[in-house]
């Protein structure tokens, strides 16, 4: 389990552009360090984060290591109804990860 | 152990190599050792195919000066309507110089309202970045920025010798 941070507005008007903001604890290890032992440490990061809005996907991010420890995520989308705007993310370790918030639309 | 290797392998280094290269390359379309240029243009012709990339509509911003390479503030938005039939597909990030060329790529569509799409990023070294956003109408459109590196991120624990 991860713990994140999730900023969305709670209440939008009907057609407003919202921002989501999203960030994960995660160490995102990039499979290119080693360790005290000169070991490979294996590469563990969030490869794939989608955003359902009321079950319609809204956005979707491939991402690769070059994403920062900790990884945030900022992005827009229309607020059409109340309802929930889920927030998925897969690791490399095949976890999955679902958090919900939900939003009122006037 | 060590004599056996050292006879049959030139050198230790060259033999870690040989086996770490053989680990990796199956997983990795792109070269384990680093981006360069050339697997940077692997990486997006991937993502492309044989269309041409424009300049414009896309606005890449970093800092051009970066203290700390192990977190970056990226922002990339591109000047598109947000409509069914005319929006952005998709936003892909790629770098020069860390140990690969991908950075993200971001699948947006009419609903996200604004292209615009903010995170942080980690870079290796000093180089060119660069956004590729594809609209719905299949054209592609870049920005590019070269930012300097004073402290780079993964510097010290690479996996090349």
């Amino acid at each position: 389990m991860t713990r994140a941070l999730i900023n969305v507005p709670k209440q939008a008007k009907r057609g407003d552009v919202i921002e989501i903001k999203v960030l994960i604890s995660h160490a995102m290890e990039t499979g290119y360090r080693r360790d005290s032992m000169g070991k490979a440490i294996p590469r563990d990061i969030i490869n794939r984060f989608v955003c359902t809005y009321n079950g319609t996907e809204v956005f979707r991010a491939d991402l690769f290591p070059a994403i920062a420890a900790n990884p945030f995520l900022s992005f827009f989308t229309v607020a059409t109804e109340s309802g929930t705007i889920a927030l998925n993310w897969t690791g490399d370790d095949g976890q999955t990860q679902t958090q919900e918030v939900n939003i009122t639309v006037a | 152990m060590g004599d056996r290797l050292t006879s049959s392998a030139p050198t230790r280094r060259q033999f870690l190599v040989a086996v770490g290269g053989c680990a990796v390359a199956p997983l990795l379309t792109t070269q384990p050792a680093g981006a360069t240029s050339d697997s940077m243009a692997t990486a997006i012709r991937e993502v492309i195919g044989e269309a041409t990339v424009r300049e414009g509509k896309v606005k890449l911003d970093l800092p051009p000066l970066i203290e700390n390479g192990n977190a970056v503030p990226l922002s990339v938005s591109v000047e598109n309507p947000m409509t069914e039939t005319d929006h952005v597909k998709s936003v892909h990030i790629f770098n020069e110089k860390n140990p690969q060329p991908n950075v993200a790529s971001f699948h947006l569509g009419p609903r996200a309202g604004r292209a615009r799409i903010s995170t942080r990023i980690r870079l290796a070294d000093s180089q060119k970045v660069i956004a590729i956003a594809q609209l719905s109408d299949g054209s592609f459109w870049s920005d590019s920025v070269d930012v300097i590196v004073t402290l780079a991120a993964c510097l010290e624990d690479s996996v090349s010798p």
